[in-house]
């Protein structure tokens, strides 16, 4: 951040480190989104410090649950998850264990349903029809309605208490831009959340990013946390020759 | 002889046209790109939110923030676009895309598909499988005809705990072709030496034949 000439104090969303930005914003038994495919544009940073506050008892929305020791497996190995909603979590062990002995929950939720459950409790919206899961295990104890002839469920709107997100490029004004398949989840992630927290590898001022290009706007980020060099683990490096 | 892998994803590749928008699944699926016909335009989703992928990376180009839905590394091709999940299901559910091609455990005689879950056994789940058999235009399965230990999984009902309903319109087997139709399984191709005997026998529902299903 360049010094200003006037003395007024910069209005900034951004915090000193991630553990700071967790500050007075978690509690047992909330609920979170987190942004993230696999291991995928994941917010590290924040994680790890969601795991460092000892917070438990979490119900966490999150596509995939991380791989052992890496991702929200963190938060599985130190047992301070008690649900997930997720459409994936085969690369898990740890996971697989407290399953089975029941130590963890899980709400298996159609990947496109999640994304849409996140972008509809961020507008505001408690509930929407849709056709996925209609005659499969997800529909069960649902309503039903026929509109036109099919028949869709109701799923409902996630508002979480808290989501964490992971952009490529942010102002300190939390205006956020991602980068390739990093994006996925993190921006309807970013709308759902009553406080939602986002790191990012760069951090700018106001004005240097087009306004054209950001992909989600200031307003639904109220903490900034500056991560410049993000391991960005890989699941499956496949490449082919040259 | 049964087609092989490569025969089966070289045949789905017969259904693909040009312009389309085409989702593939993981496994056999994903083979077909590398059969995509001369000539013709195909861009590849991957649900992930990507449209346009790219064959994998060469050694020293791998992107960890670029990877397609089963997670691997992947490049973009010129005119790619990527988007946020929502958006990408927003394709897939609005009915944009015009192809999706699938693995499968079991497919019953009405379309019935099911792969994602063998109850008793470790759950994964379903990804974005159920979003796809309902959303897009038109799904095609690719699977073994039967499974490792022989039992059929073309079937009158499915047993297992199913993806969908009334979804799969056409099935690619190592042994042949088969339609989806109102009265049934109906195949129409072979694979060379394959006769209709031995198909029946490894079906668990009634199948019939059209003129095209010669015995070579």
């Amino acid at each position: 951040m360049k010094p200003r000439a006037e003395d007024k104090p910069v209005y900034t969303k951004l915090w000193p480190d991630a553990r700071s930005a967790l500050d007075g914003i978690v509690r047992d038994g909330m609920l979170l989104a987190v942004g993230g495919f696999g291991l995928c544009g994941i917010p590290e940073a924040l994680i790890l410090a969601l795991r460092d506050t000892g917070v438990r008892d979490l119900t966490i929305a999150s596509n995939n649950a991380g791989v052992d020791g890496w991702g929200l497996g963190l938060l599985l190995e130190t047992r301070q998850v008690r649900k997930m909603i997720s459409s994936y979590v085969g690369e898990n062990s740890e996971f697989e264990r407290q399953y089975l002995d029941g130590e963890l929950e899980v709400e298996f939720c159609p990947q496109g349903t999640l994304a849409e459950r996140m972008r509809a409790g961020g507008a505001g919206i408690p509930g929407f029809y849709t056709r996925t899961g209609v005659g499969t295990l997800v529909a069960e104890r649902k309503e039903h309605k026929n509109f036109d002839g099919v028949t869709y469920i109701l799923e409902r709107g996630i508002e979480a208490d808290l989501a964490l997100v992971k952009a490529w490029k942010a102002d300190r004004l939390g205006n956020l831009i991602y980068r390739r398949t990093a994006r996925n989840f993190n921006p309807n992630a970013a709308t759902c959340g009553k406080v939602t927290v986002a790191e990012a590898e760069i951090i700018v001022e106001p004005g240097e990013l087009d306004p054209d290009e950001i992909h989600t706007p200031g307003i639904f980020v109220h903490r900034l946390v500056h991560n410049p060099h993000p391991e960005k683990r890989i699941e499956k490096i496949t490449t082919r020759e040259a | 002889m049964a087609w092989t892998r490569h025969q089966m994803a070289a045949r789905a590749a017969q259904e693909l046209k040009d312009g389309f928008y085409v989702n593939l699944g993981i496994g056999i699926p994903t083979l077909v790109a590398n059969h995509i016909p001369k000539g013709i335009t195909v861009t590849l989703q991957s649900e992930n939110g990507l449209l346009g992928m790219g064959p994998f990376p060469l050694h020293g180009q791998v992107d960890p923030d670029l990877i397609n839905a089963g997670k691997q590394t992947v490049t973009l091709v010129r005119g790619a676009s990527t988007f946020s999940s929502a958006d990408s299901f927003a394709m897939i559910r609005g009915g944009h895309i015009d192809l999706a091609i699938l693995g499968a455990m079991q497919v019953s005689e009405h379309g019935d598909l099911a792969n994602w879950m063998i109850p008793g056994k470790r759950v994964k789940g379903m990804g974005g499988a159920m979003d796809l058999v309902s959303g897009v235009r038109r799904v095609i399965v690719i699977t073994e005809h039967t499974a490792g230990d022989g039992t059929a999984k073309l079937l009158r009902a499915c047993t297992l705990p199913l993806t969908g309903t009334r979804v799969v319109q056409r099935v690619i087997t190592n042994l042949c072709v088969l339609d989806v139709t109102p009265a049934g399984f109906e195949v129409i191709e072979l694979a060379d030496g394959v006769t209709r005997e031995h198909l029946q026998r490894h079906t668990d529902a009634s199948i019939r034949f059209s003129d095209a299903a010669i015995e070579r």
